[in-house]
């Protein structure tokens, strides 16, 4: 391909590219590394979504569908180019915007405004919802009282519940997630370093939840994280337009997602079709079908679905609240000797 | 716990309190430390000394130090025969053959094998019927100075060293075969070098030709075993490396074959080859080499470049991080289900004590699927999966497209040649035993699904379409 592209005649001194042959070459494309224009891009970017969307049957028409929109980029390119294609295939979708509030100040109220602002820009309807309505608590409120170590577990067993539970307000038929190649592959490797072969067997999984409440799907399953990343800098670079919001949470700790991150970056340097690699691999491993699945059942305190007598929510609120009891107790007792002593 | 000897020189109960909390796959095996009131004694037989961190030298675990050299010797050999007696890889009348590259594992390997053997010779002595015979053992080393012809003098070196090193092992004494691995092709040798280089060159990737070399190298292993009467090739495998094999065929796409590479057995090769150091950490055999004296070679080769090096750092930054790492990766892969050609095939032959193969039974791994056939890479020897066989599925016109086509999608990418004139150049250079693979691949699948479908056919003149 490399030959034939130097072949071609070049306009006005630089590279054509290598897809339409008409418009310059500007950006190269990191999972194949052709060298395309801007459109380009942009269109094979979408169009390959197209293709997982309908090869997988993520969608059926008249579909109810809220996308998970955290004003991050994967979500808010996920909005996009869903509405965008849904248009474009007439899909037959009602989207909407579903969004969660975990109440980190200086992190969370601000990406909720670039939401809001997807709201408007792309037509779609948003739904929030609070950890504080569902449970009481804001994020800042849990870091305060148990620190910084077990904090992420919390947010990611309440979001999930968040999400269903935003997801049954807004009476949709699915979920679509932003979660990205570069996610998945993640999650493979700290699948294996940790030793859950039960997760290891589902995180593959394009679809999950079938069986659940509300089904989830991640359309960006075969997508680029680099890709995600460099529709958006086409996006700011040509319209002047920053559709997301770019910092990382406050409280991101060493998590020990971080090793496997490190691996994909510096693999994706030498071999860029690993992170696909790592992908295909998670899909064939030979696990026997019976250590999948986990027992059905309902939690006793909430009705959520859960596979113990109580979901993992209801137990860490619990646990919560015990915390927050014998605090409050050292903080009554401590009075109570600061008087007696007066 | 307050560690209150002030001559305490190892920072072992320092160590302790973390490894307590993130190991446990070591806790099992090594006593409760709550247990030892005692400072500065083995944890297992609490009389000696444990070996202390300085002599265990850089990067020993607390988990050695708290071992005297007796029990930390006695640990590491049991995982050895209890591997070897589990899945019978070593009965009286095998014909072993230790694949030796004077590093420390199969340094190891070799002197356990020794050891078991030369127990096996007194006790044999001793009996008054000679009715267990003693196994044979044999040590092979395979000479790749034709792919890095700058260091074929070091390379002579170490192989004084080893004659010297496998001609102290005796009783019994062991034959020391070295086998330069040019001459996995029939031909002379300089037309050997010449393919072999030929072959190594036409690879791009510098992965896929670090994996070609190996796969050469195995084939050189089975035919020193096979021409020489061997019936079991030892590798000197550990935990370390086979973490290491894990993430890397992992990130290679090869998930589906992975299962069948990390087991005891792996009885796909004409010669079953037998991993009795799996249960083993590098640290582990490091250390016994160290304070044993085992003299291990260091053989020049460059150190391993593209995704195998990656993971190889990868993989010890995980070990800093967390020393069991390592373990819960394999025990991990542990978990996948493993190929029916994983265990050592049933012994029928009466002359093989009952004893033998009541225990074998037991420790086959029941089939999963008891006549599925797997097709094989002609490349790497591993199990093709679905999708690699769905994407094979055009008829090619010529053989070197028919090969290539045979071929996992792994060895497709990084192996293979990309355009046609050089895959031919690629498919001459390539040994026999290769090629041949496709061809009798292909008979075995048509005369499987022969005999699967002969019962549902109507009858000779009709056709199956």
């Amino acid at each position: 391909m490399e030959e034939v592209a130097d072949t071609k005649a070049r306009k006005g001194g630089a590279r054509l590219c290598s897809l339409c042959d008409q418009r310059r070459a500007a950006l190269k494309r990191p999972k194949t590394l052709e060298q395309i224009c801007r459109e380009c891009f942009y269109k094979v970017f979408e169009e390959e979504i197209h293709q997982v969307i309908v090869e997988n049957q993520l969608f059926k028409p008249g579909e109810r569908v809220a996308i998970g929109a955290s004003g991050g980029k994967d979500s808010t390119v996920l909005a996009y180019v869903l509405s965008e294609l849904n248009r474009r295939h007439n899909y037959g979708l009602d989207l909407f915007l579903l969004s969660v509030d975990e109440g980190i100040t200086g992190y969370r109220d601000d990406s909720l405004e670039t939401v809001k602002r997807n709201e408007i820009q792309y037509g779609l309807p948003l739904k929030i919802v609070s950890y504080k309505d569902l449970y009481g608590w804001t994020m800042d409120e849990i870091v305060k009282m148990i620190g910084l170590k077990n904090n992420c577990t919390f947010c990611g067993v309440f979001r999930r519940q968040a999400l269903d539970r935003g997801a049954a307000l807004l009476k949709v038929d699915k979920v679509a997630t932003g979660h990205n190649a570069d996610d998945i592959a993640e999650t493979v490797l700290l699948n294996i370093l940790r030793g859950d072969i039960a997760r290891l067997s589902r995180c593959t999984s394009i679809t999950t939840g079938e069986d659940g409440p509300i089904p989830r799907c991640k359309p960006f399953k075969y997508t680029y994280e680099k890709e995600i990343n460099l529709n958006q800098i086409c996006t700011y670079a040509y319209f002047k337009r920053l559709d997301y919001f770019s910092t990382e949470c406050i409280y991101s700790p060493n998590a020990y997602r971080g090793f496997a991150r490190e691996l994909i970056k510096d693999l994706e340097r030498i071999r860029p079709r690993a992170i696909l690699d790592i992908i295909k691999s998670g899909e064939n491993f030979r696990i026997s079908t019976n250590t999948k699945m986990p027992e059905q059942r309902t939690c006793e305190r909430c009705g959520y679905i859960s596979s113990q007598k109580w979901c993992k929510a209801c137990v860490l609120l619990e646990g919560l609240n015990r915390v927050c009891q014998s605090w409050v107790l050292g903080e009554a007792k401590a009075l109570i000797m600061m008087a007696e002593r007066k | 716990m307050a560690c209150n000897s002030s001559s305490c020189q190892s920072n072992c109960y320092k160590n302790d309190e973390e490894y307590a909390e993130d190991s446990p796959s070591l806790t099992d095996r090594k006593l409760s430390t709550s247990t030892n009131g005692q400072q500065n004694l083995c944890v297992k037989c609490k009389a000696n000394q444990p070996i202390s961190s300085a002599s265990a030298g850089a990067g020993a675990g607390a988990d050695d130090a708290h071992f005297c050299y007796g029990c930390f010797r006695r640990n590491l050999y049991g995982k050895f025969r209890l591997s070897v007696t589990s899945y019978s890889m070593i009965t009286p009348s095998d014909n072993v053959l230790v694949a030796f590259s004077g590093g420390p594992a199969s340094s190891v390997a070799l002197q356990f094998v020794h050891e078991m053997q030369h127990r096996a010779q007194k006790n044999f002595d001793a009996s008054k019927d000679r009715s267990l015979p003693v196994f044979g053992v044999g040590v092979a080393f395979i000479d790749e100075s034709a792919v890095y012809p700058d260091a074929s003098e070091k390379v002579d070196d170490a192989i004084r060293e080893m004659k010297l090193v496998v001609s102290k092992l005796t009783p019994p004494m062991k034959q020391l075969h070295v086998f330069p691995i040019e001459n996995i092709y029939t031909s002379d040798s300089i037309e050997g070098k010449d393919r072999l280089t030929k072959l190594l060159d036409a690879v791009n990737d510098a992965t896929g030709k670090e994996d070609l070399l190996l796969h050469l190298r195995m084939l050189a292993l089975q035919k020193v075993a096979s021409e020489n009467g061997y019936n079991r090739l030892i590798l000197g495998s550990c935990t370390s490396r086979i973490a290491c094999h894990v993430l890397a065929a992992t990130v290679k796409g090869q998930g589906y074959s992975l299962s069948a590479d990390i087991q005891y057995v792996d009885a796909r090769w004409d010669i079953p080859v037998v991993l009795p150091l799996r249960d083993c950490t590098a640290q582990e055999l490091n250390l016994l080499c160290r304070i044993d004296g085992l003299k291990t070679l260091q053989l020049p080769n460059s150190p391993p470049a593209g995704i195998n090096g990656l993971v190889s750092s990868f993989v010890t930054l995980l070990q800093e991080e967390n020393p069991s790492r390592e373990c819960t990766i394999v025990r991990t892969a542990g978990k996948l289900t493993p190929f029916h050609f994983n265990r050592i095939p049933e012994i029928s032959d009466c002359t093989v004590p009952l004893a033998t193969r009541r225990r074998q039974k037991r420790y086959n791994l029941k089939p999963m699927e008891s006549m599925s056939s797997e097709s094989f890479c002609p490349l790497c020897n591993s199990p093709l999966s679905n999708s690699d066989l769905s994407s094979s599925n055009k008829p090619e016109s010529c053989q070197s497209s028919r090969f290539g086509g045979a071929c996992c999608s792994s060895c497709r990418f990084q192996i293979l040649p990309k355009d046609s004139s050089s895959m031919e150049h690629f498919y001459l250079s390539l040994p026999q035993q290769m090629v041949a693979r496709v061809k009798h691949g292909s008979c075995d699948n048509s005369s499987m699904l022969r005999q699967q479908i002969q019962d549902c056919l109507l009858s000779d003149s009709e056709d199956e379409t």
